[in-house]
């Protein structure tokens, strides 16, 4: 089978150099980095940390290259989803697409240019050293499930799975993908923004207990939101967290968005306490902190203008 | 208070520099500094104040609170230097009056504690940068207003607050200061805290859109502290917000310059007051408590 990595950043190089390793799997990267593209065409796409691996693929920042596609799995960061599968949505016209983005939202917006559509969420991480090379931080589950809307068939689901499973990255098909997605975007929504704003590691934000009851005070309202979704989370994102907080796990993780901050680009918190104040709003359930949240965070954008 | 007062100025940073070298035009003053650096380059080049002013003031000053006599001792200090600083002046300027110029709320208890001066409580709005030592520009020309505290009447801060006027800056004497200082705490927890966390300046951003809602939020969270406290406000926080935004200036609060030098902030005399006021009188602030929480984290990641 054929999949293409659209967006080929850190968590998009983790899947696509561990599917490289695959006899069955034929891998494509499509980046907008000219550089990394470069590194990957000529050097191959290196990982090391918490696993060193070498995979060999072809990478293009010309969608029009892209052969036709069994699987598409999208890792842009949440603000460029529109962008990226307008361009190579045609290379998908008989495949399935997942998300394995940030935020709430990324599905709706596959849904405008593709028809089998994959919800997906992955806790991997990771962050991209130089070119072609990217570290491996954190491993972690990835669960994917056919997107209400337009559903990918289960089979489908599975084979992919099935895939990132055999390659290294373990991932379970689900009939609804609701539960990990939520748990994920409450957890993101709980910590993310707080390490952009105070600069700390997820470890330290956990260890300070006036940080950790803000944290509890953002999942609480996310928790909220998706129950009166009728969502059941798979496991409390306040579990989570702590687990996350462990010294061999995440301590020193800094979180995308604060090295988002850090770097001066635009963050995906339109998606996250954004996304949740949304639904928040629309369910008429109050999401005050994560409002404030949201506002403090625009507030740091809007101030490299 | 007149031309014969003799004034000590206790800690000459941004507005202890701006009191100093304005007073010194209509009085003896004196400048009580920490660094003997600091004395010595007052002592050899005087007070420089440039912007809104300009001239250069001839000072005294001395690391040695023994060696300055004074009528009226300006505490002018940050509220992080507050404790230190109350410490060294124990026991020195007796029959001398003592004014605090604190952001926040309880400086005048910390220096109660060291003495039995008389005690005058002031707040001040003014702002301006320090560039060196012995050079201060004038930026922000709004008022210092000034109430009595322990042993003082509303004659007494009208007397300082008229000196102050004399020598070119702007002041106002009030019966109780609580009211005016409890609006500047709101004002201050909240604009400080967005500021410092969001780098932006005191500008347009705070009092509009999304951010300009969080800003409306937090000072309701603030008056109902005050409400509780049985403080009525001077001045409404948000109008005062919105005020300073339209001044075609975007003020740096200090608390945002304090975070962009990885410096302590004052955060604990004004969001943490806030905080702790509300919460003796159970009146939930769970945003400032959340502003609050995050800046301390801020000063927590310089290390």
């Amino acid at each position: 089978m054929r999949i293409c990595i659209v967006g080929c950043g850190a968590v998009g190089s983790l899947f696509a150099a561990n599917l490289a390793g695959l006899d069955d799997v034929d891998v494509w990267a499509y980046d907008a980095s000219r550089e990394h593209v470069a590194a990957i065409n000529a050097h191959g796409l290196r990982l090391s940390g918490a696993g060193d691996v070498l995979g060999r693929l072809r990478a293009t920042t010309d969608a029009s290259e892209l052969p036709a596609c069994d699987f598409g799995i999208v890792a842009t960061k949440a603000m460029h989803t529109e962008a990226a599968i307008r361009a190579t949505a045609l290379a998908f016209a008989d495949g399935c697409v997942a998300t394995v983005q940030n935020g709430l939202g990324n599905e709706e917006t596959l849904a405008r240019h593709v028809d089998r559509i994959i919800r997906g969420t992955t806790f991997p991480a990771g962050r991209i050293v130089e070119p072609g090379h990217v570290q491996w931080d954190v491993k972690g589950d990835t669960a994917l499930g056919p997107f209400e809307e337009k559903p990918a068939p289960f089979a489908e689901v599975e084979r992919l799975a099935d895939a990132c499973t055999r390659a290294g990255m373990p991932t379970e098909a689900v009939r609804d993908a609701r539960g990990p997605q939520w748990r994920k975007v409450v957890f993101n929504a709980a910590t993310n923004p707080i390490g952009a704003l105070t600069g700390l590691t997820h470890g330290r934000v956990c260890e300070r207990p006036d940080l950790r009851a803000l944290v509890t005070g953002l999942v609480d309202e996310g928790k909220a939101v998706a129950a009166a979704q009728g969502i059941e989370l798979d496991s409390d994102p306040e579990e989570l967290i702590d687990h996350a907080a462990k010294p061999e796990v995440a301590y020193d993780h800094k979180a995308s968005m604060l090295q988002d901050v850090e770097a001066r680009r635009a963050t995906e918190i339109d998606y996250l306490n954004g996304g949740i104040v949304g639904f928040g709003v629309e369910l008429g359930v109050p999401t005050p902190l994560n409002r404030a949240i949201w506002a403090l965070v625009k507030g740091v954008e809007q101030s490299w203008q | 208070m007149d031309a014969s007062t003799s004034i000590c100025v206790a800690g000459a940073g941004t507005i202890g520099s701006l009191l100093a070298g304005h007073l010194a035009r209509v009085a003896d003053v004196s400048v009580l500094t920490r660094r003997e650096e600091h004395a010595r380059a007052l002592e050899e080049h005087g007070l420089r104040v440039s912007g809104r002013s300009d001239f250069v003031a001839h000072v005294r000053a001395s690391t040695d609170p023994g060696a300055l006599e004074a009528d009226l001792v300006l505490v002018a200090c940050k509220g992080n230097d507050l404790e230190p600083l109350a410490r060294r002046i124990a026991g020195h300027f007796a029959g001398a009056t003592v004014m605090t110029v604190q952001n926040g709320l309880g400086a005048e208890e910390v220096v109660a504690a060291y003495g039995d001066w008389p005690l005058l409580s002031a707040v001040t709005f003014m702002s301006g940068t320090r560039h060196d030592d012995a050079h201060v520009e004038y930026i922000l020309d709004t008022a210092t207003w000034i109430g009595p505290h322990r042993g003082t009447t509303v004659q007494d801060a009208g007397r300082v607050a008229s000196l102050i006027v004399s020598s070119g800056l702007k002041a106002e004497a009030f019966d109780d200061l609580r009211p005016a200082q409890w609006s500047k705490l709101v004002f201050n927890a909240t604009v400080n805290g967005v500021a410092a966390l969001t780098g932006l300046p005191h500008d347009f951003h705070f009092a509009e859109g999304e951010l300009g809602a969080l800003v409306h939020a937090l000072v309701d969270e603030g008056r109902a502290a005050a409400a509780a406290a049985g403080i009525e406000l001077h001045d409404d926080p948000w109008e005062m917000n919105v005020l300073a935004t339209r001044r075609g200036f975007a003020h740096r609060p200090s608390m945002l310059e304090d975070v962009e030098a990885r410096r302590p902030t004052e955060v604990e005399l004004i969001g943490g007051s806030l905080v702790r006021e509300a919460s003796k009188r159970s009146v939930p602030v769970p945003l400032q408590t959340a502003l609050y929480a995050l800046v301390k984290a801020k000063e927590a990641s310089y290390s």
